[in-house]
């Protein structure tokens, strides 16, 4: 699709806002190594993404987003603190809807090893606040190290926090397991049988496959132990759920998760950090007395985001494309890291359906 | 344009499909030798036959070089993307019964259902460091399924033939292939996920949306179509 004058004058001037923040503008290459980042997204990545074999270098992938290889480049040039611009086209397949774009342009700003959190994630906040200044917009924001840090101060056994923890990001499985932890769905018959027999490898044969028989006997030592953990509480389960469904203005939600830490102590740190990052944002001019939080936006994203997660939509009531989006992506560094890690948050934004809501005003 | 039926060109698919138009008063019978891959309709005029690959008529059916043509939902689903809005399918044949399911190893004894699954595939990647592997050539239409169930840490590798030996070969950990009476799974040491049924399929003719006829030879498709008495 061409791009016409208006969207490359907006691209200009956003990349342009953010190198005036201080940020050092980088253009990764536009062909990136699939392995990667199908290792990364796994399958879903592989059909959202334009995938090309290379017989010398391996399949590659027209960059999906900006994000894992300015992070990459970063970490390997060793560096510490540092901010990132970019602008360019980013390529996603659309399966099934053939009006949605399938090339579009990102501007983008990101900001690496700040030892302040809070600051580092008002800061990406405000800059793209003042870069949309002037637009009909809903903004919606979240954080998705609430449920996580809730999730982690279950009275549970470690095992059930971090298969809950997995399937943060896919809703209905989390919602799967918890019940199934709570004893709310029962356990299948298939598992009754499997824990009822005393040896049930004795009775296999033909061990075909990579998974070996110690894995499979490590598993069945799991269950067994599992199935020996007790439930979790129907307060607990309450609280999870509650704070699943949290959508509201900051002044309420703050209300409503102290009233959750009582029973859910462990969510204390979680408040503090809404509480300062709500800080770090009022300083920086923004009113936040009528700003959206909910605790499950981001959830059904791609997982990499694990801490503040934000999302600037087209309010002019035609439609509600998502113009600016971005967040807390301090895990993905820890991948990509090779044993390092930084704390990094950044966001990004569509050029073309800015100028496609300012046109509607 | 004539308009044109896609008949899969071979086997006991092909003949099966000859008897089910039979069975509705259209004849149909091989021009030339059985081995020619032509066929005509007796007294069909402005009806032209095309004996095809199943896994082609898909494709010609969403172009428009065929109106309607038989095979199998499988296909239809994973090769066209929004199947609703190209094809209708007008009849199931009864036929060509398959089941796309998951199956796995009959020695992981603990795995039976998609949750099992699941809960062995973040341990493989933690054991192996890579991502469980899924063989199939149904890729689509498999990614979807695991999507939806909310599935994590596997990946699909290609797999065009012989699907049932890449567990053995270590090629995948799991396959996902179509089955009709799960003997090929049974001797190749593989059981089948409970709750892993991807899709059931059967032999159906599907009509084309666009198709691509003026209005004389639409008619002659109407009349076709309102003579199987469906």
């Amino acid at each position: 699709m061409a791009q016409t004058d208006p969207i490359l004058a907006e691209t200009e001037r956003l990349h342009g806002f953010f190198q005036s923040l201080g940020a050092e503008s980088v253009e990764p290459s536009l062909l990136q190594p699939a392995d990667l980042l199908l290792d990364l997204y796994g399958e879903d990545i592989r059909a959202r993404a334009y995938l090309t074999p290379d017989p010398l270098r391996g399949d590659l992938m027209l960059r999906p987003d900006y994000t894992v290889p300015v992070v990459q480049n970063h970490m390997q040039a060793g560096a510490t603190a540092a901010s990132y611009t970019y602008a360019g086209k980013v390529f996603r397949k659309q399966e099934t809807e053939i009006d949605r774009a399938n090339e579009y342009i990102q501007v983008g700003y990101e900001i690496f090893g700040a030892q302040d959190s809070a600051q580092a994630d008002a800061d990406v906040f405000s800059a793209m606040w003042q870069a949309l200044d002037g637009l009909p917009l809903r903004v919606q924001t979240g954080d998705m190290s609430v449920l996580m840090v809730a999730v982690g101060g279950l009275r549970t056994t470690d095992e059930r926090k971090a298969a809950l923890l997995r399937h943060i990001w896919r809703p209905q499985r989390f919602r799967f397991l918890l019940e199934r932890y709570a004893g709310i769905s029962p356990q299948p018959e298939s598992r009754r049988q499997l824990l009822a027999i005393k040896d049930p490898l004795a009775h296999s044969e033909h061990n075909i496959g990579l998974r070996s028989a110690v894995e499979i006997g490590d598993r069945i030592t799991r269950l067994h132990r599992d199935s020996q953990a007790a439930p979790i509480s129907k307060t607990e389960l309450d609280l999870l759920t509650g704070i699943t469904q949290l959508r509201e203005t900051y002044p309420n939600i703050l209300a409503q998760l102290q009233d959750f830490a009582v029973d859910l102590p462990a969510i204390s740190v979680a408040i503090v950090r809404l509480e300062k990052r709500l800080e770090e944002i009022e300083k920086r001019g923004i009113d936040t007395g009528e700003l959206m939080f909910e605790a499950s936006y981001g959830r059904t994203s791609m997982e990499y985001y694990d801490g503040f997660v934000f999302g600037f939509y087209d309010n002019t009531g035609k439609d509600f494309s998502l113009i600016a989006t971005g967040g807390r992506y301090d895990a993905l560094t820890r991948c990509l890291g090779n044993g390092s890690h930084l704390p990094a948050v950044g966001g990004v934004v569509r050029p073309d359906l800015l100028v496609k809501t300012r046109g509607q005003v | 344009m004539t308009f044109k039926l896609g008949i899969p060109s071979k086997g006991r698919l092909m003949d099966k499909t000859f008897d089910w138009f039979q069975s509705r008063g259209v004849l149909i019978s091989h021009s030339g030798s059985e081995r020619e891959y032509s066929a005509e309709i007796k007294g069909g005029s402005g009806i032209q036959l095309v004996l095809l690959s199943a896994g082609e008529i898909p494709r010609e059916l969403a172009v428009g070089r065929i109106q309607l043509g038989v095979t199998g939902t499988d296909l239809i689903r994973e090769k066209l993307v929004n199947w609703q809005t190209i094809v209708d399918p007008i009849a199931e044949l009864g036929f060509g019964y398959a089941n796309l399911i998951i199956a796995v190893p009959s020695c992981w004894v603990d795995v039976d259902r998609l949750d099992d699954f699941d809960a062995v595939a973040a341990s493989f990647r933690k054991t192996h460091g890579f991502r469980l592997r899924i063989a199939t050539k149904y890729h689509r239409l498999v990614r979807e399924f695991l999507q939806n169930e909310g599935i994590a840490d596997y990946q699909i590798v290609d797999s065009q033939g012989a699907t049932e030996g890449t567990v053995k070969n270590q090629t995948a950990e799991a396959i996902a292939d179509i089955t009709s009476s799960g003997q090929t799974l049974k001797v190749n040491h593989l059981k089948i996920l409970q709750d892993g049924l991807v899709l059931e399929s059967q032999a159906t003719l599907f009509y084309a949306k666009k198709h691509n006829l003026d209005q004389e030879h639409a008619k002659v498709l109407a009349h076709f179509i309102d003579g199987l008495g469906l």
